[in-house]
């Protein structure tokens, strides 16, 4: 096949190239530039798109002996995950930008535009086993990745590559070493990846403003604090909140829900998190939908799974937990397993 | 493999190779450094200054106004810092800077990093649709205030159009106001005639790899009266303008190349417009809505063929025809890889989805009919291709 390498100069889309490449395909690299004024130089574990990222996946293409380019996205990339970060959390609900990227960036931008230039599939260093269709966990079960893959079509799938599933991180690093490829001691990339001081609540401020409004207890209607801004808030936070008013039993408080309208942030005791029954909307199938449906659940990136029964309803899910979920965000996304394997995913909230 | 990219870096002429090997060879025995006093600096030295004189021949210049530097980035850094900070230390009046606004970006930059580090202001000197400054536009800009100018810069030929600029023109005009005029003619040499005396320029860059000679070397042929601030302070070099021991092989290399260049410029010239005049005809044949960019000959380097092709991007017809095995280039690449809007495009008047289509086909001494036909061979079908590719998904 003819495959294009989406390589952003960290070690596992390099060996998942490597693994295409090995594996007979005719492989083209490219790297995608998502900021406009990218930085020269790498800051420790944050930033996707330094200058320094791109000489770092222009390298491996090098030593690969494959053709490279850098593609510009930041304009793609500012509209459909930048901006809907910010506009998600200004509605009070708490978006996963990576999760967004694959969907709108790396699996559609770049999937259309590879098709359209003559390739047949784009091969990423996603940690996730893809195998004729069927998306499944992958085996390293701390770096799986099938989470932030479970938005993606059934017809994105089928033009998708992910070389790494069966390896563990260490297993990449490993291969990236018998390779003599530069980058496999880079270090692992965590956190936003365009917040590169990792201060989200600041790099939403400078683009909301502040809207001062109050931090309210749930049980007496109190007003216990304030904020400068409630897009700051995630459903499940403790820490970070100035309360003014100490709790009545004297144990810690944890943002239940956020208010964008009267910019009302409320705040109780942690068991109140707790949800039996979550409501997710838009939601996309992998496989034929069985009915009803008994299978697990896991609704944040690295978060733990539930078992659950699934209610479709008007196009949209109720999903009834066996165990309790604490903090379910709106807006993040629902995924829904058997065991290892990706069956559907929807939106919460 | 056609090559369709001289205007980046052509191939090194055989006889540069030779010179530079030779020189080369002959530091395993001997150390050479050009300044210093024994018998193997004496050595070092003939051979600059006898590439100096040779490169001055080639352009109508004195030796002592070749000043050599490690680019043509680097000369133009020289010229337009350097001579922007003696006119102001001479007269702290003079900070405006009269530059065309298609400049290399070895110009544009260091005006603007001028503008925003040191005080200057900065005139660009609007170009016409054919990317060409007309001198009543300089004169206009001069006589808004001729007192307080400290330079005026003019490329000789654009890189990405290949517009050529009245320079001799341009030149006395400047001079009529005793203002000193720079001109970065690394794409003219040895693709038109270069004089530096017949076209009474003060300053003048070249460089190496654009002509047959090595990369990593450069010059500025520098007037003797004109002051110029060094970038580079240290040993005193290349008259106390450009410090740093020479690369005497690169350097005998570039003089080689230059001699040669020049001498063999009109023959060179009839034959790549000839070859040029033929790939223009044919894509736009194959091509019908293609839309030729640039001024017409003579206003046009001989190698040079820029073209929009509407409904495309420039980055997806050189993936393709990278492919088939056409090298070419979008034109201008920021240091990440990311095509940019060509500024060049933008001064003429094009919109940026005209200028983000665009390609440029640049011929060198080694270019064939075989390039234009490996060219046109693959370009139909690739330009098919970009254009669907530049389509939303649905519509294709």
């Amino acid at each position: 096949m003819r495959l294009l390498a989406a390589l952003s100069g960290g070690v596992d889309s390099a060996v998942a190239a490597a693994l295409a490449l090995e594996a007979g395909h005719d492989v083209t690299g490219v790297h995608l530039a998502l900021s406009s004024s990218p930085a020269t130089l790498r800051t420790g574990a944050r930033g996707c798109c330094s200058k320094e990222d791109a000489r770092d996946a222009s390298r491996v293409a090098d030593l690969l002996g494959i053709p490279f380019y850098v593609w510009d996205l930041a304009d793609r990339f500012r509209a459909d995950v930048i901006d809907d970060f910010v506009g998600e959390y200004a509605a009070g609900r708490t978006p996963n930008p990576c999760l967004r990227c694959n969907e709108k960036i790396k699996f559609t931008a770049v999937l259309d535009r590879a098709l359209a230039l003559g390739f047949d599939a784009v091969v990423t260093g996603h940690h996730a086993r893809l195998h004729e269709g069927a998306l499944r966990r992958s085996a390293d079960a701390a770096k799986d990745q099938s989470y932030v893959l479970a938005v993606l079509t059934p017809q994105q799938l089928a033009r998708t590559v992910l070389p790494l599933g069966d390896l563990t991180k260490a297993g990449v690093r490993a291969a990236a070493a018998a390779r003599g490829l530069p980058v496999a001691g880079k270090p692992d990339s965590h956190d936003v990846c365009f917040i590169a001081d990792g201060d989200t609540a600041g790099f939403l401020r400078e683009r909301l403003g502040a809207q001062p409004g109050p931090v309210v207890d749930a049980a007496t209607g109190a007003v216990v604090g304030g904020h400068d801004g409630a897009y700051a808030y995630t459903v499940g936070q403790r820490r970070g909140l100035a309360l003014t008013v100490p709790s009545p039993d004297g144990r810690p408080r944890y943002v239940l829900s956020v208010e964008p309208g009267s910019r009302t942030v409320t705040v109780g005791p942690g068991e109140a998190l707790d949800v039996w029954t979550v409501r997710a909307r838009r939601p996309l199938w992998l496989v034929p939908r069985p009915h009803p449906l008994a299978c697990e659940v896991q609704l944040r990136a690295h978060g733990a799974v539930h078992a659950c029964e699934v209610h479709e309803e008007d196009g949209a899910w109720r999903l009834e937990l066996a165990t309790a979920a604490r903090g379910v965000a709106p807006g993040q996304a629902a995924v829904l397993y058997d065991g290892e394997r990706v069956l559907a995913s929807a939106t919460t909230g | 493999m056609a090559y369709l990219d001289h205007a980046a870096s052509t191939p090194m002429l055989p006889e540069a190779v030779a010179t530079v090997t030779a020189a080369l060879t002959a530091a395993l025995s001997a150390a050479g450094n050009a300044s210093s006093l024994h018998a193997g600096g004496r050595q070092a030295r003939r051979v600059v200054e006898e590439s100096r004189e040779q490169l001055a021949a080639a352009l109508g210049a004195r030796p002592s106004e070749v000043v050599f530097t490690g680019s043509g980035t680097e000369s133009d850094n020289l010229a337009v810092k350097g001579i922007w900070w003696a006119r102001r230390a001479a007269d702290p009046r003079r900070t405006r800077i009269l530059a065309s606004a298609v400049e290399h970006h070895a110009v544009l930059d260091a005006v603007e990093w001028l503008a925003s580090h040191e005080g200057a202001t900065v005139d660009w000197l609007e170009v016409d649709d054919q990317g060409r400054l007309h001198p009543d536009v300089l004169r206009e800009a001069i006589e808004r205030d001729p007192s307080d100018v400290a330079l005026v810069t003019v490329m000789w030929a654009n890189n990405e159009v290949g517009s050529v600029q009245p320079v001799r023109r341009l030149a006395d005009l400047a001079h009529e106001f005793e203002l000193p005029f720079h001109s970065d003619a690394v794409q003219a040499v040895g693709q038109l005639p270069v004089d530096v005396d017949a076209c009474g320029v003060d300053a003048l860059t070249l460089t190496g790899h654009k002509f047959g000679g090595p990369l990593g070397v450069g010059a500025l042929v520098l007037g003797r009266d004109v002051d110029c601030t060094p970038l580079l302070h240290g040993g005193g070099q290349e008259r106390d303008v450009r410090s740093g021991t020479l690369d005497t092989p690169a350097v005998a290399g570039l003089a080689v190349a230059a001699a040669l260049a020049v001498r063999r410029q009109p023959a060179l010239h009839a034959r790549l417009s000839g070859l040029r005049d033929d790939l223009v005809r044919r894509v736009q044949r194959a091509v019908p809505d293609a839309v030729l960019n640039g001024a017409t000959a003579p206003h046009r380097l001989p190698g040079n063929a820029h073209f929009s092709f509407p409904g495309c991007e420039g980055d997806s017809l050189l993936l393709l025809l990278d492919a088939r095995g056409v090298e070419v280039s979008t034109g201008s690449a920021c240091s990440a890889g990311v095509a940019r809007p060509s500024h060049v495009l933008l001064a003429m008047g094009a919109d940026e989805d005209t200028a983000r289509s665009s390609l440029r086909f640049s011929l060198g001494h080694t270019s064939t009919l075989a390039d234009v036909d490996a060219l046109l061979d693959a370009l139909p079908a690739v330009v098919e291709r970009a254009r669907r590719a530049a389509l939303p998904a649905l519509r294709r």
